[in-house]
């Protein structure tokens, strides 16, 4: 028994160790990602509010991380006496593990279509329901979240943890919708053949034809992530911590690196779908390619996720929270529409054969959903001429 | 048009006599929504453009403190320091005055005759034989300072005082002596006072016949 687990090892090992190297990569890599993201996040903070920044452990501060890592792991376990104990140790691992798990198919550097043997910058290539699979895993963790706010067992969690779920199961529909129409004119499911779509000129990258599904996707992308102006689910004005509120120490680092893990794989994705992944104008493909050309469309992808994660960061420092009930309106009223307008749009170029450039029209969709809802706030707070004329109290402001 | 109805003719009448009818009433509209507005992009983006502004813009107004201190006002009013007269003696008369004055308590004086005997205390009646101030407990609010017939206690801007214990933070007189060795040369006396000149009521008791009396009393009072 033990025999043959050791002689199929030994078998598969050449197609074993690129996978697992690939997974070492990623485990070694994500939380010093997640720690340092943290430090990058705090000194643009500072920039914005004309301030310094962490910028006393070592030069510029970059020790700050390791000190804050050093810091929090050492910290008191501190456990209340009416959390239900097996749950409320479950759910943040179970939140880090979806959010890592997720990453399995996600490339994190050029990978070719023709999936030769040797390391790829992938752990599981040539999935052909990637994209898919990785929905359905990142929209487990609202599950850690649920599950964390649960066994808490106090108010402030478990009124954090109801956002949450309410949050992701408004947000996953217009993240879907928005998906929809890059797969459909892609035809494949398969992250690395949607990249491997947007090789050639500039304008073959999806943004450039699908903006509205772009602007969409990063929304709701970024509502997924439970950050502000998304941060719903652990406001602390309202909520004191939201779904962490009981939490410290390790067991809360483990809800910190989750959540950083998601930004790592929305900005990601964002920049895999939508802004043309490894590709460059001039910049061969990956497959065939030798090893220099390789890292630098590396390079090129993680400039893109680079710029993404700086937007969204820089999106956290300008924009205030929403209202619980903004939060739904936008979802439902505002994406969900959208998204199901552009799929329609792209339907419709696909049945009729003609160039997907003409999906550009889209942005006048957004502009009349502007009009219509501009109109609508109008007619409501204008005082009607009844009123004026005093034949009606309705609506009456006096300053009298 | 035809005529409206008797009943509502008199209901409109009636509505047209309430307050909100007459010429005076100002309406205040809701400003009117845009389509830029209603899209939200502009302003997310102009959100943006200001938090990159700022971000570029270099100007931290943040002070890297140990290295770099504040400029405490003259008129601040931190930890205090007991005054030397020209011999060097405690300029304390024992009083009490601000042991009095103060309204947390903080102050504790026994006083003792000054020795005769020695010639260098030989023009003093009184001096304090210890002369206690509970750092902690002083809210720093310079009443002490104000009730001192002979400006012998100030504030100093010293406002970085810590300590590890509480019994480090109760200054006895040698300490609040040595806190004014160390201020004096720095050159930043309290403004508050005489600095160092002698009070008025040391004045008065040299010129106490020929001095106007006090407001309110009588000669002989
Ligand atoms: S500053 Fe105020 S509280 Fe402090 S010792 Fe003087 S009188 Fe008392
Ligand atoms: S008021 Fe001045 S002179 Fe009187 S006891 Fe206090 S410090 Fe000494």
């Amino acid at each position: 028994m033990i025999n043959n687990l050791i002689n199929s090892l030994f078998e598969y090992w050449p197609v074993l160790w690129p996978a697992l190297a690939a997974i070492g990569v990623i485990l070694a890599v994500v939380p010093f990602l997640g720690l340092y993201m943290t430090f990058v996040e705090r000194k643009i903070a500072a920039y914005v509010q004309d301030r310094v920044g962490p910028n006393r452990v070592g030069p510029f501060g970059l020790f700050q991380a390791i000190a804050d890592g050093i810091k929090i792991f050492l910290k008191e376990q501190l456990i209340p006496d009416h959390v239900f104990t097996a749950l409320y140790f479950l759910a943040p691992a179970f939140s880090l593990i979806t959010a890592m798990f997720a990453l399995v198919v996600m490339p994190f550097g050029p990978v070719a279509t023709d999936y030769k043997d040797g390391f790829r910058f992938i752990v599981a290539p040539g999935i052909d329901i990637g994209i898919l699979m990785m929905l359905a895993i990142s929209s487990l963790s609202a599950y850690g979240i649920i599950v964390g706010g649960w066994a808490s067992n106090s108010k402030y969690s478990i009124y954090g943890a109801i956002r949450s779920c309410a949050q992701f199961i408004s947000y996953e529909i217009p993240l879907g919708l928005s998906i929809l129409g890059v797969i459909a004119i892609t035809g494949s499911l398969n992250i690395e053949k949607i990249v491997e779509a947007q090789s050639g000129s500039l304008f073959d990258w999806n943004v450039f034809w699908q903006p509205v599904a772009m602007l969409v996707f990063f929304t709701a992308a970024l509502a997924e992530t439970n950050r502000l102006p998304f941060d719903l689910p652990e406001c602390e004005q309202e909520l004191v911590g939201g779904f962490h509120t009981e939490y410290s120490g390790i067991k809360f680092v483990l809800y910190f690196l989750a959540e950083y893990t998601h930004i790592v794989t929305v900005s990601f994705l964002t920049a895999l779908l939508f802004l043309g992944g490894w590709h460059f104008p001039g910049l061969p493909g990956p497959s065939g390619a030798s090893t220099p050309i390789l890292l630098l469309g590396l390079g090129v992808l993680l400039a893109k996720v680079s710029l993404v994660v700086l937007v969204i960061i820089l999106l956290r420092w300008s924009l205030p929270r929403f209202r619980f009930d903004q939060l739904m309106g936008l979802a439902w009223k505002g994406l969900i529409p959208l998204g199901l307008v552009n799929l329609v749009g792209v339907a419709i170029v696909l049945s009729l054969g003609l160039p997907k450039h003409l999906l550009i029209a889209t942005v006048i969709l957004p502009v009349l959903g502007a009009y219509y809802s501009a109109a609508k706030f109008n007619a409501s707070t204008a005082i009607p001429n009844a009123t004026r004329q005093g034949l009606s109290p309705q609506g009456a402001v006096s300053y009298e | 048009m035809s005529e409206p109805q008797t009943n509502e003719a008199q209901k409109n009448e009636a509505l047209k006599n309430k307050p909100s009818a007459k010429k005076s009433v100002k309406w205040g509209e809701a400003p009117k929504l845009t389509i830029l507005d209603a899209l939200y992009l502009p302003a997310i983006v102009s959100g943006l453009a200001t938090a990159v502004r700022h971000a570029v813009s270099g100007k931290a107004t943040t002070r890297q403190y140990p290295e770099v201190e504040p400029e405490i006002p003259p008129n601040y009013r931190g930890v205090h320091r007991l005054n030397r007269d020209e011999a060097g003696r405690v300029k304390c008369v024992a009083c009490y005055m601000c042991q009095t004055a103060c309204p947390a308590n903080c102050i504790e004086i026994i006083a003792a005759p000054a020795p005769k005997d020695d010639p260098h205390w030989k023009d003093r009646d009184k001096f304090p034989a210890t002369f206690t101030i509970d750092e902690l407990r002083c809210i720093y609010c310079g009443m002490c300072e104000e009730a001192c017939p002979v400006d012998a206690i100030e504030l100093t801007s010293i406002y970085d005082l810590t300590g590890m214990t509480r019994e480090e933070m109760i200054f006895d007189k040698e300490k609040l002596l040595s806190v004014f060795d160390e201020t004096v040369k720095t050159g930043r006396d309290p403004v508050r006072t005489n600095r160092g000149k002698l009070g008025p009521a040391a004045e008065l008791s040299s010129t106490a016949k020929d001095a106007p009396p006090p407001p309110g009393r009588g000669k002989s009072g």
